[in-house]
């Protein structure tokens, strides 16, 4: 129906997530229409820099720019080498980076623990946070995994597993969101939220 | 649901959940009044969602359903049995992890069974209670195979009939139960399996039991394994699908 190269960028489209057929073909459409912004051509390039110019940082699997030894975090000398901060998915970072109150190093598992869709230990990047521990260097383990069933999985696993070593292991508070409302607060968050409560100085 | 009834409430089980689009997450709920459903709940990644702390896996919650044009939507939530206990530790999650799998693959879209919703929920109650799980998890298995049409015959020999004997027989997931010895060469195909008058026995209890009966019950420490395997062996065999979750429990339990 449809010339071949615009089929194919639409069957393209589709295959991200949360965009189906009908959206796939509305954004192929607008390239085609918006041709003196040169907005395909500023698309495609940033695509093909996407694979080739970023990389994992070796030590605490966030993205970072291709060539680099490690990511702006890791090579940084002013953080604080002995907390580690440790994240499912590379997006938590910037995340907790915009509540400028954390100094330390971070990693980040790439996924969490979850019996039904066979994510295993072995499918996450603990091994290599272990090795990181083992340096003997760090004092202080934040989980900072999602507040779910398969984080919590996850921080359990992994608190077993940091038991042996002689540092502190932590896990994010749990409580009331901002803008939240109590009334539909579910029993465990408010439990904890009331269990956490702080004297007002 | 009718077409009259632009929504429903009824409680349901969560069996499995996934990420959707900005914000939203799609869940498959076993209820009581619909069965197995695909809903979206719209919102629900968001830190101030009202339903999110109610839509986690294997939670019992009472939820209110609007049919949307592919998938239910899934408007409120509030739970009535977290199962907290059970999730404690990892082995717990594990648990309730499979049970809701092997319901998810037993299941299909739309039909309501009561009967599997009470099984289910009856199950999730006696593992959270901390008593002991191997009894509880094998209980389930066998009334799970009962109630989806599955029961495997233990007690008259598949091929000839007659009454199974106090000795070793042999389990066939094709044959669907029991082969006795001397019919094991007739039967002879590959999908076949040798399995022991002891734990027979046992398969036999947690097939006639009812929950309260085999709570108190200690399975030997020798029999475990065997019994594990030959159940998983006959469940692989009927649902044809691999699960995920014994892979895990055996992960974890190793630490």
């Amino acid at each position: 129906m449809l010339p071949e190269p615009i089929q194919q960028s639409i069957d393209l489209f589709a295959r991200l997530p949360g965009i189906g057929p009908k959206t796939a073909a509305r954004l192929v459409f607008f390239l085609l229409r918006s041709r003196e912004s040169g907005l395909s051509e500023k698309l495609a390039e940033a695509l093909s820099d996407l694979m080739e110019k970023t990389a994992t940082c070796p030590v605490c699997f966030n993205m970072m720019s291709a060539g680099r030894e490690q990511c702006s975090i890791c090579s940084d000398p002013q953080r604080d080498r002995e907390v580690i901060c440790v994240v499912e998915e590379p997006l938590d970072v910037p995340a907790l980076e915009r509540t400028s109150g954390y100094q330390g190093l971070y990693h980040v598992l790439q996924g969490a623990l979850s019996p039904v869709e066979g994510i295993t230990p072995d499918d996450l990047k603990i091994k290599e946070l272990l090795d990181r521990v083992r340096g003997g260097e760090v004092k202080e383990v934040i989980l900072a995994t999602n507040p779910s069933m398969e984080g919590d999985a996850t921080g359990m696993y992994l608190q077993q597993q940091l038991s042996g070593f002689d540092l502190k292991v932590t896990r994010l508070a749990r409580g009331l969101p901002m803008g939240g409302d109590l009334e539909y607060a579910d029993q465990n968050t408010l439990l904890r939220a009331l269990m956490g409560r702080q004297e007002l100085e | 649901m009718t077409k009259r009834d632009r929504s429903i409430r009824t409680e349901g089980i969560i069996l499995r959940r996934r990420d959707f689009g900005e914000s939203d997450r799609i869940l498959v709920v076993f209820t009581r009044k619909l069965g197995r459903i695909s809903g979206i709940a719209k919102g629900a990644r968001k830190p101030t969602s009202k339903i999110a702390g109610h839509l986690e896996l294997f939670m019992r919650s009472s939820f209110l359903i609007s049919r949307g044009r592919n998938l239910h939507l899934i408007t409120q939530a509030e739970v009535l049995e977290p199962y907290d206990h059970l999730r404690e530790d990892l082995a717990g999650i594990g648990l309730g992890s499979y049970i809701v799998e092997l319901v998810d693959a037993v299941t299909y879209e739309e039909g309501s069974h009561l009967k599997l919703y009470d099984l289910l929920a009856a199950t999730l109650n006696a593992l959270d209670s901390g008593k002991d799980p191997g009894a509880i998890i094998h209980y389930f298995e066998l009334h799970l195979l009962d109630l989806v049409g599955f029961r495997p015959e233990l007690f008259l020999c598949v091929e000839c009939g007659s009454e199974v004997t106090e000795q070793d027989q042999y389990l066939s997931g094709t044959l669907g139960g029991v082969v006795c010895p001397s019919c094991v060469s007739r039967a002879g195909s590959a999908d076949i399996r040798p399995v022991s008058a002891r734990i027979l026995k046992y398969l036999r209890h947690f097939q006639r039991s009812n929950l309260d009966e085999l709570t108190a019950l200690k399975i030997p420490r020798e029999l475990r394994q065997g019994l594990e395997e030959a159940i998983r062996y006959y469940l692989n065999h009927t649902l044809e699908v691999p699960l995920n979750s014994p892979d895990f429990l055996r992960r974890v339990s190793k630490g």
